[in-house]
């Protein structure tokens, strides 16, 4: 059984209990324990299923490579799932429950899976999946729906919230191991500004735990020297429980700080994301242990050597009582030294290479350990526990020789270097025969915005593989990283007693002669549950790129990313198809290094601040009066305003009849408002509009169009001549800011010898429609300027005062209706809003929204961008050509307009649509025609663009776009219905309403 | 301006405010002009001199003389700060320094929300929402930057920084600072 | 992400304060042009595996556009200048050429 030792543990407070939970049972960990160490003491070593057999999993390692320890954390509004154990901090009161098996943990239905598992081969997605063709539905989606994904989804709320912070350094180094400290220490004396990050909870990474000594005493010495250096320099930066997530272009990295993951509620961010720009990246990244391929190798119990050592050291823990330790190198030993050590039996180190003479061997020897040399592990005893091991000849087949009972296995395979970060951003990889490991080309850095390299890999992640290696090369990837910054650096190492260790041997399957029996149940991926015998099948069947035997099994592609399993797994490959490892090479390294919480990622964006609403100085008004909101652009505008009792359809027709017969006030603040100002401003807007706006006398104002290069219409709106040399562009709503850059684009990119300012005052105004009937008397009643139809004709603005608010009246109308559309300074906008109200009460005075807007714009057969074009439509086909310049040379969008298939008379126009029974034409609706085209579709003759209810004329309106345009009026057609059937209507004059203007002119 | 309107007139936030490990309030309304001109143009000093009192800013910097200020937008923009009440006066002044030259001057009073974000790790509210080094952003600097999804200017002025935004998105910047202003939530 | 400093306000802006504008040092075609001239203009875009001249415009600061010289490969950056440039500054096109022999020029 696993067991918490009674000495020992660097890193545990035994005077600081901390009570938890798992799966409902009340635990006793300690201070300083991971959630790893904490069930190991509590002799829970059963811990998962895997995810396609079922089979029960226990730890495996003791880091983030963890593939099998994988639980949900928390509950309810901080319910976490897919947490690794051995990453995740012990606190008072964690909560931690299982995942992936129904309907308990120790009996799982699923494990059925297990016993069919010849009939699930690699790649059985792509084969079972595919006949018979029924059965996809009723049978194998709803398996594969239940069975999918690890964990649950969370359906509360997230009750913690997140940050970024953006932070910049020239020497940024990714690991607090000894090479990282190192490295942190020289950077840091060559006066860089440097940060230095660790993922776990302490520095000093795995040196202790392997008895390193440094500058003649223990580790820890050393390691702890070093970080109050560190602390005390004002140019370092120290993180700890910080993950160097990803290296991206230029320097850029993400990592994630865990704030507050121990102390959930305590209003600290539960995560930061860091967005780190760094001149250098030092990446200390560490090692991984590999596992060795053997059958029964994911039965609980069987553990990474280092780990298992890292368990007894770091937290006082052990695996088991009795130990079979199996290796193809001497650094395994240190495990079975810390076990015997520690007090626990190892009943046999099995050791692969048929000659073991290194002085880590000859020490166990002299400790009694027994040790076997050129042995194997023919296969693991136990169910959801290792009970004992047989061994067999590393050479044969598998003939067992003997058997050992035992509860644990600590197993190596060799260390791989955590080369994720070295190859995010392009770092290439050389294969090290010595140690059978990829590790950075130096030769083939990643490189940043000079060309150079912009990444140093230090300590094991760039394959130096002892303490002594490990300092020096720290040291001077840290002076090189400083003076690649522009700093001068001295390369002083710390030194460790060199330990040296007799080769290692590659075994990538033990025994090596092993049939397919045993093959079937030596296991590469434990998560997804990839086994030898699986890639020996792809590469049978074809794949022999090692990116489609990833994607064919699902090898490496579960949360853990292939950790342990990738390198394995290609050397499986490898030897498969007859080829050398570097040959077949290593799947694409991409980030995260490991999972970062999605809160993580989205940071701040939640709640109010998802987004920008953009809100107009009358905003609150409008919420105070009950307005249901439609988005248009980032600006939220009043769609209508409903009244108790009203549904919104009812609320807009009362709005619009109101609006006709007595006065309506819209807030149209969101309308663009640019400044275009200079002597070259006419022949500006003369090139940016259809129409001709040099020659607007002052006063006056004109409808324009404006067209993309391609003779697209882009934009629409009225155009005032303020004076001399001054415009005043209106623009959409949603096109203030894309109009003012278009303006720009062409003043700074093209005629930037032409003499004009632009400025976008769109928000410095509140602006207000005052429309209907009664719209002269409410602002008469105001007083302060003459807006008689003698002084301020239609299309005629005026600068005066309302009511003595500062106001510039436009008269223009896109109803219809005799309209003024008042400008006066933001700030005075909800006064102004407030006093038109009070003052129009007694004219009938009610406010409209959007809706009604577009009902009565449709009703004068005036268009809307957005419903009339879409990107494709010249002004032309919306029967807009008084609104082009015959005359002009030039403007933007004339050349497009000239291709033959947008002067073709074939396109269609726009014309009005009033169904024979009086019912509203659907949105969306095609025009269908006879006979089908080259693709067998039906074809069409027109479709419609917009389409109401008009509560004025009571009965439906639309316009639409139709082959012949206007020349097809008194036609009847048809409009297709959602339901598939068609509904009758005649092409009519697109001016429903009051089509000679006498509503207007008055 | 009448009286009757100076009594109207509210800053987009009527002033809210946060206490955090820095405070966040919001001011105004603070009088701003927009000018573009190019920095050769003859009467360009005199233009903002009048206006505000202050020599015109070189690239990034911002001239700050009490509750006055020029700014250095681009290449051929300013932002003059200035009382309020006080913009029409500037505006004329401007015109009349920079007669016949080609410029724009326009008010955006209006068109914005101004911010104080004061304490000693006020600059950490602004580094988790703005991808600006702060230990390299010098004393008189004005940064154009965006604060998280929108654009935003500040600069360092006495106990903190004034930032500025855009009106509409007022009440999104105010939680943005709030929210990065939460007690407990110091980066260092 | 990009880091790409601005030629008008000096700031060595990240991408996220930056908008791209695609190929620089296009020659307009107004009316008057033929179909090929107007077509090449309005669509057709070189797409190289090595130095591109770009358009880029500092929307989130000074608000202006600049050009920039980088390899779409390596995403190394040989230089920005100002927008109002008809042709790349002859020590950016010198110094690019020093790195890249094989480069064929700007137009």
């Amino acid at each position: 059984m696993s067991t918490r030792l009674s000495k020992g543990g660097r890193l545990i407070d035994r005077s600081a209990p901390q009570e938890f939970s798992f799966n409902g049972k009340a635990m006793r960990g300690l201070q300083g324990d991971s959630l790893a160490s904490a069930l190991l003491a509590n002799d829970q070593m059963l811990l998962g299923r895997s995810f396609k057999y079922h089979r029960p999993r226990g730890l495996v390692a003791a880091g983030p490579e963890e593939p099998n320890a994988i639980v949900g954390l928390g509950r309810d509004g901080r319910f976490e799932p897919n947490q690794r154990v051995t990453t995740t901090e012990l606190f008072d009161g964690l909560e931690a429950a299982s995942q992936n098996h129904w309907p308990s943990l120790e009996f799982d239905v699923g494990v059925i899976n297990n016993t069919l598992a010849r009939f699930l081969p690699g790649g059985f997605y792509y084969k079972t999946f595919m006949w018979p063709r029924a059965a996809w539905k009723h049978l194998f989606e709803p398996i594969i729906r239940r069975s999918a994904g690890l964990g649950k989804a969370p359906t509360a709320r997230d009750a913690d919230r997140y940050e970024y912070t953006y932070s910049f350094c020239d020497v940024l180094i990714l690991g607090g191991g000894i090479a990282g400290l190192q490295a942190a220490l020289v950077a840091g004396a060559s006066g860089a500004r440097v940060m230095l990050l660790e993922q776990a909870a302490h520095w000093g990474g795995r040196a202790p735990v392997d008895g390193d000594v440094i500058e003649g005493g223990p580790a820890d010495v050393w390691i702890n020297n070093a970080v109050q250096t560190l602390a005390g320099l004002e140019n370092v930066t120290m993180k700890l429980r910080t993950m160097g997530a990803g290296v991206y272009d230029h320097g850029y990295v993400l990592a994630e700080e865990k704030v507050a993951d121990t102390t959930p509620g305590d209003g600290r961010p539960k995560k930061r994301l860091w967005r780190i720009r760094a001149k250098q990246i030092v990446t200390a990244t560490g090692a991984i242990e590999r596992p060795l391929s053997f059958a029964g190798n994911d039965i609980p119990g069987v553990m990474l050597a280092g780990s298992l050592r890292e368990f007894v050291v770091n937290y006082a823990v052990s695996a088991g009582d009795r130990t079979v330790v199996v290796t193809n190198n001497d650094d395994a030993y240190r495990t079975a030294i810390a076990l015997v050590q520690a007090g626990l039996s190892v009943p046999c180190i099995v050791d692969a290479r048929a000659s073991v003479t290194g002085d880590l061997p000859a020490k166990a020897r002299a400790m009694g350990i027994r040790v076997e040399a050129g042995r194997a592990i023919a296969k693991v005893k136990g169910g959801k526990r290792v009970t004992g091991v047989s061994l067999c000849a590393q050479a044969g087949q598998g003939a067992v020789l003997e058997e050992i009972s035992c509860d644990a296995v600590a197993m190596s395979g060799g260390w791989s270097p955590v080369v994720h970060l070295w190859s995010h951003c392009g770092g290439k990889l050389v294969w090290d025969k010595t140690h059978a490991h990829f590790r950075p080309d130096a030769t083939r850095p990643p490189t940043g915005a000079d060309g150079l390299a912009m990444v140093v890999p230090v300590g094991n992640a760039n394959g130096m593989m002892t303490a002594a290696d490990a300092l020096v090369c720290g040291a001077k990837g840290g002076a090189a990283a400083a003076e690649a910054a522009g700093f001068k650096a001295e390369a002083v190492a710390a030194v460790a007693d060199a330990a040296p260790e007799a080769d290692m041997e590659a075994v990538w399957i033990m025994p090596q002669g092993a049939g397919p029996a045993l093959k079937a149940k030596m296991w590469l991926d434990y998560q997804n549950d990839v086994k030898v015998s699986d890639v020996q099948l792809a590469a049978r069947e074809g794949y022999t790129s090692v990116e489609h035997t990833k994607r064919y099994t699902t090898l490496g592609m579960a949360t853990d990313q292939g950790k342990l399993s990738n390198i394995n797994g290609l050397a499986v490959l490898a030897d498969a198809l007859h080829e050398e490892i570097p040959q077949v090479g290593t799947t694409t390294f991409r980030p995260p290094y490991a999972p970062v919480t999605l809160g993580a990622l989205a940071g701040e964006s939640r709640g109010d601040i998802f987004q920008p609403l953009r809100k107009t100085p009358m905003h609150a008004w409008h919420e105070a009066n009950h307005a249901y909101f439609e988005p248009v652009g980032l600006w939220r505008r009043p769609y209508t305003f409903p009244r108790a009792g009203e549904n919104h359809e009812q609320a807009v027709h009362r709005e619009v009849i109101n609006t006709r017969t007595n006065l309506g006030l819209l807030d149209a603040s969101t309308l663009g408002k640019i400044i275009v100002k200079g002597p070259d401003a006419g022949k500006f807007l003369d090139m940016l509009y259809t129409g001709v706006m040099s020659t607007l006398p002052v006063g006056k104002c004109r409808y324009g169009l404006m067209c993309s290069e391609q003779g697209f219409l882009s934009d629409d709106g009225v155009v005032a001549r303020i004076d001399e040399d001054t415009w005043l562009c209106h623009t959409t709503s949603g096109g203030a800011d894309r109009i003012h850059a278009w303006m720009e684009d062409w003043l700074q990119c093209e005629w930037w010898d032409w003499q004009v300012y632009t400025a976008n005052v769109t928000e410095q105004l509140a602006q207000v429609a005052v429309v209907g009937p009664n719209a002269r008397k409410v602002l008469e009643k105001l007083g302060g300027m003459d807006v008689s139809k003698e002084a301020l004709p239609f299309m005629q603005w005026a600068d005066g005062t309302l009511g003595g608010f500062p106001a510039r009246v436009y008269r223009i109308s896109f109803s219809g209706e005799l309209s003024y559309e008042v400008a006066v300074p933001a700030s005075v906008g909800l006064a102004f809003w407030e006093a038109l109200h009070a003052a129009g009460a007694e004219f009938g005075a009610m406010v409209y929204g959007t809706e009604a807007l577009h009902i009565m714009r449709a009703e004068k057969g005036f268009i809307m961008i957005g419903d009339e074009t879409d990107g494709t439509i010249i002004p032309q086909d919306l029967n807009l050509g008084w609104a082009i310049s015959k005359k002009k040379a030039d403007y933007l969008g004339k050349r497009g307009q000239e291709r033959n298939f947008l002067a073709s008379p074939d396109r269609w126009k726009l014309a009005g649509f009033e169904t024979l029974d009086g019912s509203v034409v659907q949105d969306g609706a095609y025009i269908p025609s006879a006979g089908k085209n080259a693709n067998g579709q039906g074809n069409t003759q027109g479709r419609v663009t917009s389409t109401y209810y008009s509560p004025t004329l009571k009965k439906g309106i639309a316009m639409g776009l139709i082959k012949g345009g206007l020349d097809r009026i008194g036609d009847v057609v048809e409009f297709t219905t959602i339901t598939g059937g068609v509904v009758k209507a005649k092409v009519v004059d697109p001016v429903f309403y009051d089509k000679d203007g006498e509503k207007n002119n008055v | 301006m009448s009286d009757r309107i100076s009594t109207h007139i509210v800053s987009p936030l009527a002033h809210a405010s946060f206490d955090g490990f820095a405070k966040v309030s919001e001011i105004g309304p603070v009088g701003m002009i927009g000018l573009r001109a190019k920095a050769d143009v003859p009467g360009l000093a005199a233009a903002i001199k009048a206006a505000v009192g202050t020599a015109a800013p070189s690239q990034r910097q911002i001239e700050i003389a009490g509750d006055r200020a020029a700014g250095w937008m681009s290449p051929d923009e300013y932002l003059l700060i200035l009382p309020y009440g006080e913009t029409d006066a500037a505006l004329t002044a401007i015109a009349d320094a920079l007669q016949g030259q080609h410029h724009l001057a326009v008010a955006i009073s209006d068109a914005r929300a101004v911010f104080r974000v004061e304490g000693a790790k006020a600059d950490q509210v602004l580094a988790k929402l703005s991808p600006v080094d702060f230990a390299t952003l010098g004393p008189k600097e004005l940064r154009r930057t965006r604060a998280a999804q929108v654009a935003a200017a500040f600069w360092k002025d006495g106990d903190g920084f004034t930032v500025v935004c855009f009106r509409s998105v007022a009440g999104y910047v105010m939680g943005l600072l709030s929210h990065s202003a939460m007690k407990g939530s110091e980066i260092s | 992400m990009l880091i790409l400093e601005c030629p008008y306000c000096g700031v060595k802006a990240e991408e996220t304060e930056l908008t791209p504008g695609y190929e620089a040092h296009l020659k307009r075609f107004g009316p008057g042009s033929s179909d090929t001239e107007f077509e090449d203009y309005m669509f057709a875009r070189k797409n190289p595996k090595g130095v591109h001249f770009e358009r880029w415009r500092h929307v989130y600061g000074c608000g202006k556009w600049f050009l920039a010289a980088r390899d779409t490969n390596t995403l190394e950056v040989f230089g920005t200048y100002p927008a109002q440039s008809s042709a790349p500054p002859a020590d950016l096109q010198d110094k690019i050429k020093a790195k890249r022999p094989d480069w064929k020029g700007y137009k």
